[in-house]
């Protein structure tokens, strides 16, 4: 049984302004088949989080641990985390010109097996895929991410999560930008790769919509840089009454 | 949003770091058409570095090649021909040598003035076919070259004149293409480290006709090929395409000039390079020139410059001039952009090593060009050179 642990986790980056601190403190262990929503308002540190445990140069770990299965992932590189069994779906995808999707997926999907899939078998898988997702297939053909629309981006995500079959998915707010139709889509997707391979899932989103589709295990609240509050599905709903007014009311007092 | 984010949610000319200046920087000197001209290498002054067309060249490092005395004799070449490619050695004379084009600066009037004969190459027959010349063994003796290729009424061929080992080369090529013919021709410098390769590329149109013109620079210390295209028939079109490769301490350069002089022309200049190490340093100035007589010219060029390290420079410089008000179409772009982070960092989430990500990058950026070669070949051997450069060999 696989787990995913981040303790007391400090991440600062460095601004024009000198350096700042983002994370200050985070503690979540995720074991798989387990789905975790982080919630929390702009700027409070969710995608800083994401990048950290996938690995991105700018965000500097000052103080704590990320351990997989009790691997130490921070010393791992970005692809070696990738091979471990982590997958972040980013929030703004990177477009590749010049390199089709098709062979970035058959890249990818060879770089983390160790071996490339066997054509029949992989090609086959990435048609049912694509169709599940409602992709064009035009698509393969496509560059990555190229003149791709937002919501074209998200399934293109939700794609390579599917195929490249993760122990962990971080995705920070897959949600924003889609309709609702596009909503379920990616939804779908995502619960289906949890069936198929039983990985863990840490949701990120900053709005409740998505937490209708794929339902939670445990809910974060996500203020400044830390775990203000955590609970069942429950407090989704709070969430979407009240908003994060009192959260940020409480932190200002605590920073008088 | 964060920095990082701004970055990764950028558009793809944007997110290269690109910088966009399809307004600017144009310098017109002078009109192209009037500069002057001449085979004689004394008609022009010696070489100082100041001129328009050598003030972004190492002019000190070919000083043999502008101003020397050069050897003439024929160069050793190689050949795998084709049927209905024929290559022979004709007289300076001759009257098929002068067609296409006159010189317009010193190293190519010092070639023309000093060459003994002249390579000649004929491709005749309406059958698409492949021919390759290359030349290497030249040794470091200053040489001056010419080379004539014609392509026959309605034939259709491709040429690969490449380039290996030792030279010290300044050379004229013209190329003349009859009337509905379609030809390519690709210039294939795969030079030794220290080679010297100054080239005028002189091409006519025929009515209707096409070429398809690629410059394709791999090696050589300072490489400098420079095709002229003059669009003198009705109806005829030239694709001009290049692609570079600067390494450390390496000259790259091309001067692309094409000239819309008939009705209803067409010309697509797209030239693409990579830029790796110390005193890498490559230089696209693309003029065109749309003439009185080019009603309904369609005319596009661009050059665009992927940045891999520091230290290196990239001139890019496009020119217009347009002398006729009926035009259908005429623009140009030229951006130079450092290598992508973001773009690393989102393949190397998805497992992929840093090596291989850096190749599918690269490569993705200069396969536009490879891929339209039109020779499988010739295709695969490039995506090979270009990865075996990408890796410092
Ligand atoms: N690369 C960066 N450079 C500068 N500031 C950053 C960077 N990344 C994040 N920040 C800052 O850190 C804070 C948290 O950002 P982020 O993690 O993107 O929050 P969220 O995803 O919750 O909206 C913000 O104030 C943001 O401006
Ligand atoms: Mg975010």
């Amino acid at each position: 049984m696989s787990v995913l642990e981040i303790k007391n986790l400090h991440v600062n980056v460095e601004t024009d302004q000198g350096t700042r601190e983002i994370l200050r403190g985070v503690d979540l262990v995720i074991n798989e088949g387990e789905i975790h929503a982080i919630m929390g308002p702009n700027g409070s540190g969710k995608s800083t989080l994401a990048y950290t445990i996938a690995g991105h140069p700018k965000y500097q770990v000052v103080q704590g641990e990320i351990l997989l299965d009790g691997e130490n992932v921070l010393e791992m590189s970005v692809d070696e985390r990738a091979r471990a069994g982590l997958f972040l779906a980013m929030q703004y995808p990177v477009e590749i010109p010049g390199v089709t999707v098709t062979n970035f997926l058959r890249t990818a999907k060879t770089a983390i097996d160790g071996e490339a899939p066997s054509i029949r078998g992989w090609v086959k898988d990435v048609r049912e895929s694509m169709s599940n997702l409602k992709m064009d297939p035009a698509f393969a053909e496509r560059n990555v991410n190229e003149g791709f629309s937002g919501g074209e981006k998200k399934r293109n995500e939700i794609l390579q999560l599917e195929l490249l079959k993760p122990k962990f998915a971080v995705l920070d707010e897959t949600d924003s930008g889609l309709d609702v139709d596009a909503l379920k889509i990616v939804s779908e997707g995502v619960n289906r790769a949890k069936a198929n391979t039983g990985l863990g899932i840490l949701l990120i989103t900053h709005y409740t919509r998505i937490l209708r589709y794929i339902t939670p295990d445990f809910v974060h609240v996500f203020v400044a840089g830390k775990i203000a509050e955590q609970g069942g599905r429950e407090l989704a709903d709070r969430l979407e009454e009240e908003g994060y007014d009192r959260y940020q009311v409480a932190e200002a007092a605590a920073a008088e | 949003m964060t920095a990082a984010m701004q970055s990764t949610a950028m558009p793809t000319a944007e997110q290269h770091g690109f910088r966009p200046h399809s307004d600017g920087p144009i310098i017109p000197v002078q009109t192209r058409s009037e500069r002057f001209r001449s085979v004689n290498v004394e008609d022009f002054a010696p070489v100082t570095g100041r001129e328009h067309e050598w003030k972004l060249s190492p002019v000190a490092a070919f000083a043999d090649l502008t101003g020397g005395e050069l050897d003439g004799a024929r160069l050793p070449i190689e050949t795998a021909d084709a049927p209905g490619v024929d290559v022979s050695w004709i007289a300076r004379d001759d009257a098929r040598i002068g067609r296409a084009g006159t010189p317009e600066e010193r190293a190519s009037a010092n070639a023309w003035s000093s060459f003994g004969e002249a390579l000649f190459v004929s491709v005749t027959g309406e059958e698409e076919k492949i021919a390759a010349i290359t030349r290497s063994g030249l040794g470091t003796t200053p040489r001056a070259a010419h080379t004539v290729i014609e392509a026959a009424p309605n034939s259709r061929g491709l040429v690969v004149l490449r380039g290996a080992g030792e030279a010290r080369l300044t050379e004229n090529v013209e190329i003349v293409v009859g009337e509905g013919a379609s030809l390519t021709v690709v210039s294939l410098q795969e030079w030794d480290d220290d080679a010297v390769h100054l080239a005028s590329h002189f091409a006519r149109l025929g009515r209707d006709s096409f070429l398809k013109h690629i410059v394709v620079s791999l090696g050589g210390k300072v490489v400098r090929v420079n095709p002229s295209t003059h669009l003198a028939e009705q109806g005829s079109d030239v694709e001009a395409l290049g692609l570079y490769f600067a390494d450390a301490g390496q000259h790259l350069e091309q001067q692309v000039y094409v000239h819309h002089d008939a009705p209803h022309t067409r010309s697509r200049v797209t030239y693409k390079g990579a830029l790796q190490g110390d005193g890498a340093r490559s230089v696209w100035i693309g003029d065109v020139l749309i003439g009185n007589a080019a009603a309904g010219t369609d005319s596009y060029e661009q050059n665009r410059n992927l940045v891999l390290t520091d230290g290196t420079r990239a001139d890019s410089v496009p020119n217009l001039e347009i002398e006729t008000g009926d035009i259908e179409g005429a623009g140009h772009a030229s951006a130079t952009g450092r290598f992508d982070d973001e773009q690393l960092f989102y393949l190397m989430a998805r497992g992929i090593s840093e090596g291989e990500a850096r190749r599918l990058v690269v490569r993705g950026f200069l396969t536009e060009i490879v891929q339209k070669i039109g020779s499988p070949d010739l295709e695969a051997r490039l995506t090979a050179a270009l990865e075996a450069e990408l890796e410092g060999r």
